[in-house]
């Protein structure tokens, strides 16, 4: 199965791992990853809240360039998924706005190019009992809190991913790797995204709230599927601890990590060492079933 | 909880349908029913929630409702839009008021949100990818914040979550086309 692959900029950043992780997992299941040559940034929150035009014409330059390979646009990054499906969204609906784009861009474009999440792609086309089949060590029962933010599930009429309110698949790939999804009320909140630097205070606190509810439901790590939740959840950790005395120490792993560890890939190879609460603990629970 | 609203005719007319043209939203559709602030992660760090915002701009709010803290708190997670049972895009209303804001160059720009996106887009439009060091320097060097977050660096630079060199293949040509393009569109319409 061949798809093209949007990387995103945090995964030359901040979510080498992110990157990493889904290469590795991608190998081992027989997906076909290419990334198109000379993708530019889908321009992010930052676009999104200067100008219309400029957000939707950002996405529209790689989107192009995938529709010219003809494959089907594979994405890890939530933030970036979510611009994408934007820019196709409102180029397919708003006549005017696709004359802006394609003026902006030099080429007309129709948003027809399907874009996918890699979430998406491993329930759909993998699906789970091909996952669970080449599944060589269980999560072992490990209690996970699948995470989902904002940019995968909402607007909802736009990205179409799963339920708005209670998606459930992370929580499907989790059970398939063996570990126990909980049930949590703050799958799809808000953790302050794309404000991390600029408003750090609003961004500790959302992210308090978030790893403190996992915890409280009894998780021992967080799953995500996005580089903004994941560096929020996880760095943040340092702050909140400074701020309030209360230390989480919630590991917070990409799906794609997780399930990496699952089918064998080294923890090197997932890039775990970059992660700042360390996931000893996550490593320990399956290699001890694994070993014994 | 009291609202008050200074009302003068000629900018009352302009915020009102400034927003509804940006944002394509029908306000007239809001009944007050402030689900929108219930979600709101941010409602309880803001002085006015996302309700009270759409009430006033019915009600006739003039260009006092830019200094709203609520404008550079919001995080854009689009619950407010999700959940609103009239199917308002209360989020595409901050939008406009974000843009709204910067137009007319408002007071109150708390936190330097603005500052920070065109620090990123800065980057996007030299590299056609974001570049860290030279956006986070842009950023800090403008905030002169510049010891926050300072003490994670290093961990950051060993972990390589923070890159150093400058991105590169990124089609850079239409990346720049497309900036000048929409300032150009921009600059046309005011
Ligand atoms: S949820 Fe919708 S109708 Fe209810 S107060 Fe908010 S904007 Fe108005
Ligand atoms: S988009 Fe903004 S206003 Fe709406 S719920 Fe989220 S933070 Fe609140």
């Amino acid at each position: 199965m061949k798809y093209a692959y949007y990387p995103g900029c945090s995964a030359h950043s901040t979510a080498r791992d992110m990157h990493e992780s889904a290469l590795a997992v991608a190998g081992a299941l027989g997906l076909d990853l290419i990334e198109p040559a000379g993708w530019t940034c889908c321009g992010a929150t930052a676009a999104h809240q200067t100008d219309p035009v400029l957000a939707a014409s950002l996405p529209t330059a790689s989107l192009l360039k995938v529709r010219d390979m003809g494959l089907d646009m594979v994405v890890n990054c939530a933030a970036c998924y979510n611009r994408m499906k934007v820019a196709n969204h409102e180029v397919s609906t708003d006549p005017a706005m696709r004359k802006k784009v394609s003026d902006a861009v030099g080429r007309d474009y129709d948003g027809s190019v399907k874009v996918r999440h890699i979430v998406e792609v491993l329930l759909e086309d993998v699906g789970l009992d091909a996952i669970k089949n080449s599944i060589k060590q269980s999560l072992n029962g490990l209690q996970v809190a699948c995470y989902y933010g904002c940019l995968l599930v909402r607007p909802h009429e736009v990205t179409n991913f799963d339920d708005p309110e209670n998606p459930t698949s992370l929580d499907r790939l989790v059970t398939a790797m063996g570990g126990v999804s909980l049930d949590w009320p703050h799958k799809v909140e808000c953790c302050g995204g794309g404000l991390s630097m600029s408003r750090t205070d609003i961004v500790v606190s959302l992210t308090d709230s978030i790893v403190g509810m996992a915890k409280a439901a009894g998780a021992r790590c967080i799953a995500v599927s996005c580089p903004m939740c994941q560096i929020n959840l996880d760095m943040r950790q340092q702050d909140i601890e400074k701020q309030t005395g209360t230390r989480h120490d919630i590991p917070v792993l990409y799906v794609t990590q997780l399930l990496g560890l699952c089918l064998g890939i080294s923890p090197d190879r997932l890039g775990l060492k970059k992660l700042m609460v360390s996931p000893a603990s996550v490593i320990e629970k399956i290699e001890v079933h694994a070993n014994g | 909880m009291a609202i008050t609203i200074k009302k003068s005719s000629k900018e009352v007319e302009g915020l009102i349908r400034r927003v509804e043209e940006i944002s394509g939203v029908d306000l007239n559709l809001c009944y007050q029913c402030k689900k929108c602030t219930s979600g709101c992660p941010v409602a309880k760090m803001t002085e006015s929630p996302p309700s009270e915002i759409m009430r006033r701009l019915l009600l006739g709010a003039g260009d006092e409702l830019l200094g709203s803290d609520i404008i550079w708190a919001c995080v854009s997670c689009e619950t407010c839009s999700a959940r609103c049972p009239m199917g308002i895009e209360v989020a595409a209303v901050m939008d406009a008021l974000r843009i709204l804001a910067l137009e007319k160059k408002a007071e109150k720009q708390e936190g330097n949100v603005p500052l920070f996106n065109r620090a990123f887009l800065s980057t996007v439009r030299l590299f056609g990818r974001t570049y860290d060091i030279a956006m986070i320097a842009a950023y800090k060097l403008g905030t002169l914040k510049l010891m926050n977050d300072t003490e994670k660096f290093p961990t950051m630079l060993k972990k390589r979550k923070i890159a150093l060199l400058p991105p590169t293949g990124a089609d850079r040509k239409t990346a720049r086309r497309i900036f000048k393009k929409t300032k150009q569109n921009k600059a046309g319409k005011e």
